[in-house]
């Protein structure tokens, strides 16, 4: 194990070697290692020189703030760039939040940010609440709260009239009570009023698409409120935290900028022995396991509820270990104690083979890339052999005690989420139907006996408001089946369907194994008699079934119906969108234009024949929504 | 051997020094125990901000709004770590 010095000095070292990604694996060793101001300044540095060697996902972040958070911006960025994510931040005026949102004219709107923090806190937003909350009476302080929260609502509302991007608002903290023990006694109070204010400030938020609140009382308790503030730096500086809060509020803002800029991971790989139990499962035997409510199995047990909680969230489950297979599933069947059963894992690798090779298999298996996986392994070897191997593989850093492994697995912040749909919960299950369609695959005949076997119903209907979080989710994530690969954001879905020469659809699709959701996305725009394709995609899930040619066909006759002429889209190609290299060529479009490597295709809808695969059935939207909204 | 107050020790200085080029962004080599604020160019007022809270993370120590004003050079300010830190004297951990 390196020194933070030596690691310096390594990593110095492979820079000088032009060794890139293996320097980006120590800088993001170092960071954890010791995740100071200072380290932020070296590993700012390194970076300068690094970041052009990496792929690394650019996004930028402004900040409106009441207060000083300068200090704070090198380790957001620092924590960012070990993690992928090449942060351009930008700090508004002191204290001009307000003005910022209101003038079109601002700086915060010229910056053109992805993301926007809203930086207060009680003391600037409440100040009679935060300090005089004694000499208030009962009336007072609800007029206070109402009228503050009638000014949050004015900001939302402009900011998201403006803006595309994604806010995200600091809640209001608690202050020491000022009525001592008293306060708890009273069922309207100081914090009975600062909650109702958060509350409301939740509920506003909820009206808006992108509008996220970053519950700050929380995270002030669960750091610990007496250690929180500094208050010589807050009175000379105004600069609230003491040293040791910079780390945990700079790493509370890193947790949204992960699933807002796509910096995800849809797996999580578990090694078993020593990881999910204790104990090594062929020399301890199935009895001697370590797993329960008692001490030691208490600590694996906890380890269990996180990766339960993350299954629930819609992260598939893989089982990565050196084991006999069938002794580990019966372990996992069996062994009393145990909250995973076999059920909630979408994969199993357990044998001697090398976990690099296991982990590929996983991926390819569950149609995601690498990049998607998250390794979990006690053994400091194996987590060096993946990070080495495959440095695209986000390695859990665990402690060397089992006491905190459900920690550091609840604090990795690829796997946050900022809304659960359903088919993020029902994902596994998902998975599970696509294996049986994946063996259905293997045993019929010619590809269109499979395609009539599948039994498949599409419905291509217009965006509502329940679809477009997952229309901006597809646009996000899907990187195969995807002519353009631009990405979206909610706010632009919605945006863009209330435009009226655009149209935006989903596509859903159902077969004999089930309802497989909404896998599919279409953006078009019309421009007089040419309508383009703006986003054509569809989910892995659903790769090489011609549902594609279905909805080829669907925008074909909606157009022509519609008085248009021709029907044009981009192909982008990218690395990984091969699948649809041949999309419009298949489909008799001719190339008309180019522009670097992209290719415009055109069909004459005049004289275009596009027919419907006879094994697809279309579904009529309109019958299906009002179906929906008789299930609802 | 302990420094007297007002002169700080080598290892002090040199510690000092690495964390103010961490937090300047500048080589360590461009920096000595004569630097001000006038003569480093982002030593500026954020930057002093910075530094401040990079010294008491690296030294487990606070320092108080009277001693921030006086930490008017890289020299002033290891002569107070050396007098604050309960731990100068002792070797660096690694």
């Amino acid at each position: 194990m390196y020194t933070p010095k030596q690691l310096r000095a390594e990593i110095e070292e492979l820079l000088r070697l032009e060794q890139w990604s293996d320097a980006h694996v120590y800088l993001g060793d170092l960071w954890r290692r010791e995740g100071k101001a200072s380290t932020a300044g070296f590993i700012s540095s390194c970076y300068r020189g690094l970041r052009d060697h990496l792929y690394m996902k650019k996004y930028r972040v402004s900040f409106l703030r009441s207060m000083t958070i300068e200090p704070l911006i090198p380790m957001l960025t620092s924590a960012g760039l070990v993690a992928g994510i090449d942060l351009i931040a930008r700090v508004g005026q002191f204290n001009a939040h307000a003005q910022e949102i209101l003038d079109p004219e601002s700086s915060l709107y010229s910056f053109n940010p992805d993301l926007v923090f809203l930086a207060v806190q009680t003391r600037d937003i409440l100040p009679g609440i935060w300090e005089n909350y004694t000499d208030l009476s009962h009336e007072e302080i609800q007029t206070t709260v109402d009228r503050m929260l009638n000014e949050f609502s004015t900001w939302i509302h402009t900011f998201r009239h403006r803006s595309n991007a994604c806010l995200v608002i600091h809640t209001l903290e608690k202050p020491m009570a000022s009525a001592g023990i008293l306060e708890s006694q009273q069922s309207e109070g100081q914090m009975a009023a600062i909650d109702r204010f958060n509350a409301d400030l939740r509920k506003i938020c909820k009206q808006y698409r992108g509008v996220y609140t970053l519950d700050y009382d929380a995270l002030i308790a669960r750091h610990g409120r007496m250690r929180w503030h500094d208050e010589g730096k807050w009175l000379t500086q105004r600069m609230p935290f003491a040293t040791d809060s910079l780390l945990p509020m700079a790493s509370e803002w890193l947790k949204f900028i992960h699933p807002l800029s796509g910096m995800t991971c849809k797996v999580l790989a578990v090694d078993l022995d020593n990881t999910l139990w204790g104990g090594v499962l062929g020399e301890d035997g199935r009895a001697g396991l370590q797993i329960g409510p008692e001490y030691p199995g208490a600590f694996y047990r906890s380890l269990q509820r996180v990766i339960l909680d993350l299954y629930h969230r819609g992260i598939l489950i893989a089982a990565c270990s050196k084991n006999n297979h069938d002794e580990a599933i019966d372990a996992l069947q069996n062994k009393i104690g145990m909250l995973l059963s076999p059920d909630h894992f979408a994969s199993f690798r357990i044998n001697w083979r090398d976990k690099v090779e296991n982990l590929r298999e996983i991926a390819a298996e569950l149609n995601v890339g690498t990049d998607s996986i998250a390794f979990l392994d006690d053994n400091p070897v194996e987590r060096d052999r993946v990070r080495t191997g495959m440095p695209e593989v986000k390695v859990i850093a665990l402690p060397d005690h089992p006491q905190g492994f459900a920690a550091a697995l609840r604090d990795c912040p690829f796997f946050e989420r900022l809304a659960l749909s359903t088919e993020d919960r029902e994902h596994t299950r998902l998975y599970h139907e696509q294996h049986q369609r994946a063996e259905l695959s293997r045993n019929v005949g010619s590809l269109e006996d499979f395609y009539r076997s599948l039994d498949q119903e599409i419905t291509i209907a217009p965006v509502t408001p329940q679809t477009i979080a997952r229309l901006a989710h597809l646009t996000q994530k899907t990187n195969q089946f995807n002519v353009t690969t631009r990405r979206h954001s909610e706010q632009e879905i919605e945006e863009f369907a209330s435009r009226p020469d655009w149209g935006v659809y989903s596509v859903r699709v159902k077969d004999r194994f089930g309802d497989n959701g909404i896998v599919g996305a279409l953006i078009t725009r019309r421009d007089s008699s040419i309508c383009e394709i703006e986003t054509f995609l569809l989910s892995c899930r659903v790769i090489g079934r011609t549902i594609e040619t279905a909805m080829l066909r669907f925008l074909v006759e909606n157009n022509r119906a519609a008085g248009v002429e021709s029907l044009q889209g981009w192909f982008v190609p990218t690395e990984k969108n091969i699948p649809v290299r041949e999309l419009y060529s298949s489909h008799h479009f001719e190339s008309i234009a180019t522009r670097g490597s992209s290719t415009l295709w055109r069909l004459n809808l005049a004289e275009a024949e596009i027919s419907q695969p006879e094994w697809i059935r279309l579904c009529d939207a309109s019958e299906s929504r009002s179906a929906e909204q008789a299930r609802a | 051997m302990q420094a007297k107050a007002g002169v700080p020790s080598k290892r002090v200085l040199k510690r000092v020094l690495r964390i103010a080029a961490d937090v300047f962004q500048v080589p360590e080599s461009s920096l000595s125990a004569g630097s001000t604020p006038d003569t480093v160019e982002s030593w500026d007022s954020l930057h002093h901000l910075e530094l401040v809270l990079a010294l008491e993370q690296e030294f487990g120590i606070q320092i108080s709004p009277e001693e921030i004003e006086q930490l008017l050079s890289i020299e002033l300010t290891a002569a107070l770590m050396e007098e604050k830190s309960p731990v100068c004297g002792v070797p660096d951990a690694d």
